[in-house]
């Protein structure tokens, strides 16, 4: 529910990435991404290229990365397509950032599954660390933005912070996440609660205990 | 309760490795030729024989889906697959588990199920948030590459069949088959009018059939183990297992292979450890996912959970996602958090949907605070009737049906709030 982030000037944003092209590495991956498609149905990879694009500027910048339009002109131009065309899923699809993000991109879910499990909690941990809904800390650390069903909602509920989900989440897990990431440091990547492995019921699987231990394999008792 | 031995996924919960090894020690890619040289035709009987119906939520019986696709494509034409893998309705949490603890059951499946279709190739479209699990199953791609099992020849079956996987960038609409293809060929998700259908014109303009990830999943089980088997399970037109994502306020939030038609009660019980603070605190519940009308708590304890038993209750069993609602839940904010997700995820094609959700969200919010008059429930109700049937896709439907479910089962408790708010006397007896 944040309100639109302030996109820059547009001459700025020229004179900054005005020579963006990709990486050898990102060609690379780029070519093998068209190659997905049926000869001169090319435009097919503009959204994997536009994220392509996206993460290259974010690891120039620093951050998580967003599209300006010398950038979005580019990938357009790279698949020969016109600008307006790329410039439409670019702002369609809400995983483009169309403004700049800081270092990490905090998401949390606030649809009901997660409302229902205590999503309130996680944006009050969130804003008593001094993160703002739809704004970047000043010191660039952290961009807050409350999103849609992320599809984890037997684990919720969630945050995704960059390319990392973490689940079972409540005030005190995502306090503690916020501060190792300013720390520097890696927090446990998916559910907080302890012993919990992914989605089954919490304290232990009621069905196929059998693959708990060993990959068990069931055709024997068929 | 479903044996184990009877359940599909069998690494659901991902406690052991997801790669072709372990795949394969588990029962995938067992002798795939084998199961092809029934031929097409042989595969899409024994699917309609099983009785599968599509889990994506409509529930069209898959093997007549398959049927509808040309005989006879040629190379300039040819028949594509697309696997639905953008998960993005409010509960469903299915389909992110097959496919980063159980993804080579998906990759096998669809090269059945292209070969089948007499598919060229399969484009599995994932959704952009999926960003791990789109990891997993590049990887799991490459391997069945590496292995001969996909591309040439693919698992030796001397059919060339290749698997392609795209990855969305957030947006729901894009689980609406049309405008899935829309945003496969590099365009705004805008879904299409229907016909021509995608089994006509669809991807790139050729015969294209969208199907589920767990119905693509599920096809070299029922092959291996047989239709009657698959049809053993769950009643008349409701045949087979299915993955129930159970969320909201139950003890143990879960995802769990289960019988079709399981009673709700015992789904619940078995588990998910009961619902919070016990059967009478239960005070509603969505069966299959935020489209759905949500069920008041008495009419839903002993509901089958499948399609017919979920729409016997005025509801529907979508792709089993069922949340769970307790007496604590602030019941009209709940249903106005889902307002704002279809008023998020509109894509703005049709009018009643692109004006309609907006206006709709905005008065659930007053109806949450009680800043609104009694005649704007009736108001409310007509809006979502309006919007519902009058647009393109099923968006505008999905975004009417929860509101139109709090009217028809939670009107006293709206009337409460609007009286409260205005200050009138309370008719309630004193405690």
């Amino acid at each position: 529910m944040a309100d639109a982030a302030h996109t820059p000037n547009e001459a700025d944003a020229r004179a900054q990435f005005g020579a963006f092209a990709f990486s050898a590495e990102n060609k690379k991956t780029a070519d093998m991404y068209v190659g997905r498609y049926p000869a001169g149905r090319q435009q097919s990879a503009v959204m994997a290229l536009l994220d392509l694009a996206q993460r290259q500027v974010g690891e120039e910048t620093h951050t998580q990365g967003w599209l300006p339009v010398p950038v979005i002109e580019y990938v357009a131009s790279y698949l020969g397509m016109p600008y307006m065309r790329a410039y439409e899923v670019a702002t369609f699809y809400t995983m483009y950032n169309l403004a700049p993000v800081g270092r990490f991109h905090v998401q949390v879910c606030g649809t009901t599954p997660c409302m229902l499990r205590g999503s309130d909690d996680i944006m009050a941990a969130c804003k008593n660390r001094g993160l703002v809904k739809g704004a970047t800390t000043p010191d660039g650390m952290f961009t807050l933005n409350e999103v849609e069903c992320m599809g984890n909602c037997a684990s919720a509920p969630m945050v995704q912070i960059n390319d990392d989900n973490y689940e079972d989440l409540d005030y005190d897990s995502m306090t503690a996440i916020l501060q190792d990431l300013s720390d520097g440091k890696q927090p446990k990547v998916g559910t907080q609660l302890p012993g919990r492995h992914t989605v089954e019921p919490y304290g232990g699987a009621t069905t196929l205990q059998a693959m708990v231990d060993k990959n068990h394999d069931y055709r024997g008792e068929y | 309760m479903l044996a184990d031995k009877d359940r599909i996924f069998t690494n659901l919960y991902g406690y052991q490795d997801f790669g072709l090894k372990a795949a394969q020690a588990r029962g995938d890619w067992d002798k795939t030729a084998n199961l092809m040289k029934a031929g097409q035709d042989a595969i899409i009987e024994e699917v309609k024989a099983s009785g599968l119906r599509g889990r994506g939520g409509a529930g069209f019986p898959t093997g007549m889906k398959w049927s509808f696709m040309p005989k006879a494509p040629t190379p300039e034409r040819p028949n594509f697959l697309v696997i639905n893998a953008d998960e993005s309705e409010p509960g469903s949490c299915k389909d992110r588990e097959i496919i980063r603890h159980d993804p080579h059951k998906l990759i096998e499946g669809a090269l059945i199920a292209g070969f089948a279709m007499r598919a060229r190739a399969a484009y599995i479209y994932i959704r952009g948030e999926y960003i791990f699990e789109a990891k997993v199953l590049e990887k799991a791609v490459a391997e069945a590459y590496s292995a001969g099992l996909l591309g040439k020849n693919a698992a030796k079956s001397g059919y060339d069949f290749d698997v392609f996987v795209h990855r969305g960038a957030g947006a729901y609409i894009c689980g609406e088959e049309t405008a899935m293809i829309e945003s496969l060929e590099g365009k705004k998700g805008q879904p299409r009018l229907k016909p021509p259908f995608p089994a006509g014109a669809g991807l790139y303009g050729c015969p294209t059939t969208v199907n589920n990830v767990e119905s693509i999943a599920v096809v070299p089980t029922i092959l291996r183990r047989g239709a009657a088997w698959f049809k053993s399970f769950g009643r008349e037109n409701n045949h087979g297992t299915k993955l129930f994502q159970i969320s909201g306020h139950v003890e143990k939030p879960c995802v769990v292979e289960e019988e079709m038609g399981i009673p709700f009660r015992e789904l619940i019980e078995k588990h998910c450890g009961g619902i919070r603070g016990g059967w009478d605190n239960l005070l509603a519940v969505i069966p299959g996912g935020s489209s759905v009308p949500l069920v008041p708590a008495a009419m839903m304890m002993d509901v089958p959970m499948d399609f017919d038993g979920c729409k016997a209750v005025g509801s529907g069993l979508g792709t089993a996602a069922v949340i769970v609602m307790d007496k604590s839940t602030d019941i009209v904010r709940a249903i106005s958090r889902l307002s704002y997700f279809y008023k998020h995820e509109s894509c703005g094609q049709c009018t009643p949907c692109r004006e309609g959700t907006g206006w709709m969200w905005r008065v659930m919010e007053k109806m949450r605070t009680g800043n609104a008059e009694i005649g704007d429930i009736n108001t409310l109700y007509d809006v979502t009737k309006q919007v519902e049937g009058h647009t393109i896709c099923a968006l505008g439907d999905a975004a009417a049906w929860p509101i139109q479910g709090l009217i028809k089962h939670f009107r006293p408790e709206m009337e409460r709030r609007i009286h409260e708010a205005k200050g009138d006397d309370m008719l309630e007896a004193a405690e």
